[in-house]
């Protein structure tokens, strides 16, 4: 695409502040000026060309204005990564997301050693509330010094939650990857239970606060999983195959409820 | 004519800018009630009409001011009445994006990460505020300036001051250029010099937009705001000039200043004497 520039008479007629242009071809030119670098250039040559007491004028002024300019900063052309990464997680988060793959390279570290649990992979048992530890990091009052802000953000709402949560997974569910393929269980065996609590996280998150969500949760997993497991030594039925349907109806269910609430995400209720 | 073709011309004032408005008002309250917890309304019964100025809200501590900006500020809804906000009702569920994109926010409580420099942390709240991207440097940097702090723009915020941190807030509150200006106790933290220099920008800004600044500095309402906003209780006492304020206080009530007289005579009942909190 070609671009057509302003003519040689207007550009003169506008240095010299000739009173024959019509107004809306100023208008036209000034609009034109803000965006074309080739036509400001020629201005410029213009008014050093046609108008001597302007060009004075403009001289005295950038003269008076060196100094001042000298004295500010000029405006770092790089940015630093971590302004990049903010958009995805808030700085707080990384302390946790670093913990949670500390815990899963632990739970694999002992399942390779083979101690105490017997037949039962602690990956499988911890993976399902791994997650949900980060996402709660990801919104919550206590955690994030900005929650109040960030709530009151056009951004805030669903979007953004899915955002971090995005983000937690996608730190979290390659470590688990790993640790699944080493010990040899099933991706759907965790990844399903994995993605169910996050859904239910968020669902319940919507209503109590997501934090406080998260932690009935991971309590509720606890007593109810993890205890009864490690106490027998035997894999659960919630974790065999044969209980995918249910994490699946699961999952279904809580991303249902998010999408159905998801005007809760942007008032402060949810930060709690 | 040979002056750029017409897809390729950036017109210098947008058709948003000359649109007309479609409301009269640019908050209006009717009948407002806000709640927080499960049992107090914080805000009961408030009707309010607020449109371009600077709006001071007075009123002893607890209340409802906070909660109050917090339902302009959309965080909280409305448990009942109306609240409309550039004509646009807020209440339900809704996301509101295009709304919140032209109120500007400083919560009582800012909080910052500190590993951010000024700039970095306010272009963060840039992008949260859908401020689009080929503008948000400028914008960053013209908010920056207005607060006075471009020469340490790229200072990290754990360095700052407790002054310079608030004034962070400020710029962060203004750099989507809002129509609706909401600034929770502003000036905590303020030395006397920078409230100056505040209430010089609190006049300027009230030119063209609707700020609101919740305060229980009576000086602070004297000097900059074209309106007064009397609170008590969750509901309006009184609505009018500074001046107003000031003639309907009396030698024997109690205060420093005609203000602070005026202050305490809407503010005591016939129950409360002298000497109670």
């Amino acid at each position: 695409m070609s671009v057509e520039h302003a003519s040689m008479r207007i550009i003169d007629g506008y240095a010299r502040g000739d009173t024959d242009l019509a107004a809306d071809e100023v208008w036209a030119l000034e609009a034109h000026l803000e965006a074309c670098r080739v036509c400001r250039d020629r201005l410029s040559t213009a008014v050093t060309a046609q108008a001597p007491a302007v060009a004075a004028l403009v001289g005295t002024v950038w003269a008076d204005l060196e100094p001042q300019l000298a004295g500010t900063a000029p405006m770092p052309r790089r940015r630093h990564w971590s302004a990049r990464l903010s958009r995805w997680l808030t700085p707080t988060m990384v302390p946790w997301l670093a913990m949670v793959v500390g815990v899963t390279l632990l739970a694999l570290l002992l399942d390779l050693a083979d101690t105490g649990s017997g037949e039962v992979s602690l990956v499988l048992l911890l993976a399902p509330v791994l997650p949900v530890l980060g996402v709660a990091a990801s919104w919550s009052r206590g955690l994030d010094p900005a929650y109040e802000l960030t709530a009151s953000a056009p951004r805030a709402g669903l979007y953004l939650v899915l955002r971090r949560t995005a983000s937690v997974l996608g730190v979290v569910v390659p470590a688990l990857l790993v640790g699944g393929w080493v010990t040899g269980v099933m991706v759907a065996q965790w990844l399903l239970p994995c993605l169910a609590f996050t859904a239910t996280t968020l669902a319940l998150g919507g209503v109590v606060g997501v934090t406080r969500a998260a932690a009935w949760l991971a309590a509720v997993w606890a007593a109810v999983v993890v205890a009864p497991t490690l106490a027998t030594s035997r894999t659960t039925f919630a974790l065999q195959t044969g209980g995918l349907p249910a994490w699946g109806l699961i999952l279904a269910l809580g991303i249902g409820v998010v999408i159905a609430r998801r005007g809760a995400y942007s008032v402060l209720g949810a930060h709690r | 004519m040979t002056i750029g073709k017409e897809h390729h011309m950036r017109s210098a004032v947008s058709a948003a800018d000359i649109a007309p408005t479609a409301y009269a008002w640019e908050i209006r309250a009717t009948g407002l009630k806000v709640r927080v917890g499960r049992k107090r309304m914080a805000v009961d019964g408030l009707d309010l009409s607020l449109g371009t100025g600077v709006h001071g809200l007075l009123g002893p501590n607890g209340a409802g001011k906070t909660t109050l900006i917090r339902a302009l500020a959309t965080v909280l809804r409305p448990a009942e009445g109306s609240l409309e906000l550039l004509g646009e009702s807020v209440g339900g569920m809704g996301e509101l994006r295009a709304l919140r994109r032209q109120i500007g926010y400083l919560p009582q409580e800012f909080g910052y990460y500190k590993r951010f420099t000024v700039r970095e942390f306010v272009e963060y709240m840039a992008w949260l505020k859908e401020v689009p991207k080929a503008d948000i440097p400028a914008a960053v940097q013209r908010a920056v300036e207005r607060v006075g702090l471009a020469d340490r723009a790229d200072d990290k915020m754990k360095v700052l001051s407790g002054g310079m941190v608030r004034r962070v807030g400020i710029a962060q509150a203004i750099v989507n250029d809002p129509t609706i200006l909401l600034l929770d106790e502003p000036t905590a933290g303020l030395d006397p010099a920078q409230r100056l220099r505040f209430r010089e920008l609190l006049q300027e800004l009230g030119t063209d937009t609707c700020v609101v600044v919740s305060t229980h500095l009576v000086e602070d309402v004297a000097a900059a705001c074209t309106d007064v906003v009397l609170f008590a209780e969750g509901r309006l006492v009184f609505q009018g000039p500074p001046d107003e304020l000031a003639s309907v206080g009396g030698p024997e009530h109690v205060g420093d200043s005609p203000l602070e007289r005026g202050y305490s005579a809407l503010l005591q009942g016939p129950k409360q004497g002298k000497g109670t909190w």
